[in-house]
């Protein structure tokens, strides 16, 4: 049994002229020590899908079909009470931006302790204990002192350090790292990104990482996940996924990063053209084929099936013409 | 590590009062008038509650150095032959008490209020707020004459007379907390879609916690500033509710009942009854506002003093 497993779900949100689905028949499991990457544009429901596991969604939204287990139990079920058993404790969020997700006005030390004192019944010396220890994990150098500080005393790759800290403190099964270096500059990425992959070995966790750098992705990620308007168009693995992509938008994204294949330094990097629908005017049929070179009629009028693809069982794509493109 | 001594001696709060000379004397004064009206029994040459040392001999004596006065009673003495400075002082002390003790009172109301409404939202913040608004449409002299009137029916006069301090803190607290609803709501409203807040509830605290403990201290500024003008307006209050008879009775006066005690003389010469209370009173609240506006120019950095 996987430890976190996801079944068709579906999130929407009732707005006045009716419901806007924003996640629409998401399915996807999460091992131990696993890492899966979740890419897509901005909108294309990453953190939608990151917040409905841990039951998060803010009004008007709603988990309105589907699973999420969570060593197998219902988390999609659970009252409000029982969730803050689960968030934060099994399953801990890192966001975007280090800069706002501290509280300004409260010391790190106060934030980690209460952290702690919200899910374990200990005393504050042995959450300080534990503080201490966390922060040693992600390399901050002298954590005694630096309980003490308030978060405008560190810098950007330090803040989301001892945000990773605090997400590791109840010593979660799960981390979801929502854009979690989008925020600082390209080598503390790294850093930040060699930290996850080093906790999740040694702590056996697993690391769920939304982003929309399929850069980080392929550094990072065992297992990738393509996301667009909020359906599920390409899971792989990522190695697979970033040699042969399947579905036209992958490729795409692929080709739209520097120094990747079919781009040298003499050529324009190739974007795809247009922009993601908007969720409340999606076309009929296959969502991407406004944007799409392969567009055939039937795409038009009928939405692909997310499918295995021949000779892989690990791999699924949702088109009608799915391949390498090369031939296309 | 530095010592908070340290910390405080570096702050930009301490930078900037060296260099506001009108915060610096504004200060001083404050403290001499607070320390002056703790201190009142100690400071004070007389007693004025004390009925055995009032001798209606001296009644309306003028300031020592007119040519009536007496050197025993610098200020002069009020009609019932009372010490001025020592009847002063022990007004100002039970104006101070009055005055924080109100304000206590709306800050408590207000801030849970304020941080309930905003925070929960929907309709809990639509009853709240106008609930507030209600009160708000009360004047303070309205609740105060009913409230009183009231208590001075069911207890007696007699009675009334002792339990005129805590009334008057009820009331006044009771008539300005929307002042705090509304301030601590709207910075709320501001702070609750930080992404903090949602990083406290992925944590997995409860909204109680979130409230108080994360959103509350980033709204305590505006709170703090309201706070000095507050304090100045529950001082004004009681001063304006004892000046129509509504507030501390003579026998233990307030600023606001000496003032208005020695009105009825003013016209028969007797004017530093009136005067002397007055000046006290406006200077109080003078430098409570003064320091209000410096602390909000420091604390609110995007307010520009052009």
């Amino acid at each position: 049994m996987s430890l976190l497993e996801v079944k068709n779900l579906e999130v929407s949100f009732a707005l006045r002229h009716g419901d806007l689905v924003a996640l629409n028949d998401v399915s996807f499991t999460l091992n131990k020590r696993e890492r899966l990457g979740v890419v897509g544009e901005s909108g294309a429901g990453k953190s939608v899908t990151g917040f409905a596991v841990i039951n998060l969604i803010s009004k008007p939204g709603r988990i309105s079909k589907g699973e999420v287990l969570f060593d197998g139990e219902r988390l999609d079920q659970f009252s409000e009470q029982e969730m803050r058993t689960i968030r934060g404790n099994r399953i801990s969020m890192i966001f975007q931006d280090p800069m706002m997700t501290l509280n300004p006005v409260l010391t790190v030390g106060t934030q980690m302790v209460e952290t702690l004192r919200a899910h374990r019944n200990i005393s504050v010396k042995e959450a300080q204990k534990i503080a201490i220890r966390k922060l040693g994990l992600v390399h901050i150098p002298s954590p005694e002192r630096r309980l003490r500080q308030y978060p405008h005393e560190f810098s950007g790759g330090m803040r989301q350090r001892i945000i990773i800290a605090i997400a590791l403190l109840t010593e979660p099964a799960i981390i979801i790292a929502d854009e979690p270096t989008t925020a600082l500059d390209v080598t503390i990425q790294a850093e930040i990104m060699d930290l996850l992959i080093e906790l999740c070995n040694s702590q056996d966790m697993g690391l769920m990482l939304i982003t929309h750098d399929l850069g980080v992705v392929a550094e990072v990620t065992e297992r990738v996940m393509v996301m667009y308007a909020g359906k599920v168009i390409e899971t792989a693995k990522t190695a697979d996924l970033v040699a042969t992509p399947m579905h036209p938008y992958t490729r795409g994204l692929i080709n739209a990063l520097p120094g990747h294949g079919v781009c040298d330094t003499d050529n324009r990097l190739q974007q795809i053209p247009g922009t993601m629908p908007n969720l409340t005017e999606i076309a009929p049929g296959c969502s991407f084929h406004p944007r799409c070179d392969r567009c055939q009629d039937i795409c038009k009028y009928t939405v692909p099936e997310l499918q295995k693809v021949v000779g892989n069982t690990d791999r699924f794509v949702s088109c009608h013409f799915p391949g390498e493109g090369q031939e296309w | 590590m530095q010592t908070r001594r340290q910390k405080l001696k570096e702050s930009y709060l301490l930078y900037s009062f060296k260099r506001d000379k009108v915060a610096m004397v504004s200060f001083a004064i404050l403290v001499i008038l607070l320390f002056a009206a703790l201190f009142a029994p100690l400071l004070a040459p007389y007693n004025p509650y004390d009925p055995t040392v009032i001798d209606i001999m001296d009644a309306e004596l003028p300031p020592s150095w007119m040519e009536e006065g007496e050197s025993r009673f610098f200020l002069g003495t009020d009609i019932q032959g009372r010490d001025l400075v020592s009847t002063m002082l022990y007004g100002l002390r039970i104006s101070v008490l009055i005055g924080i003790g109100a304000v206590i009172l709306q800050a408590v109301i207000g801030i849970g209020v304020g941080l309930t409404a905003g925070y929960l939202g929907g309709k809990i913040d639509a009853v709240l707020m106008r609930i507030a608004d209600v009160q708000l449409s009360f004047s303070t002299l309205m609740v105060a004459i009913i409230v009183s009137a009231i208590v001075q029916l069911s207890f007696g006069v007699g009675r009334y007379e002792q339990l005129a301090v805590p009334i008057l803190i009820v009331i006044i607290g009771i008539a300005e907390w929307p002042q705090y609803a509304r301030t601590v709501r709207a910075s709320v409203l501001g702070e609750k879609n930080k992404e903090y807040v949602e990083a406290a509830r992925v944590i997995g605290l409860d909204s109680k916690r979130i409230m108080f403990s994360h959103i509350l201290p980033n709204t305590l500024s505006p709170v703090l500033v309201i706070s000095t003008v507050q304090v100045a307006n529950a001082v004004m209050s009681e001063a304006a509710l004892s000046f129509l008879g509504l507030g501390m009775p003579v026998s233990k006066p307030s600023i606001g009942s000496l003032i208005d005690a020695g009105f009825e003389y003013i016209f028969s010469g007797a004017w530093w009854i009136t005067l002397f209370p007055a000046v006290l009173l406006i200077i109080f609240i003078l430098v409570i506002n003064l320091l209000g506006d410096w602390l909000r120019d420091v604390l609110n950095p995007k307010l520009y003093k052009g």
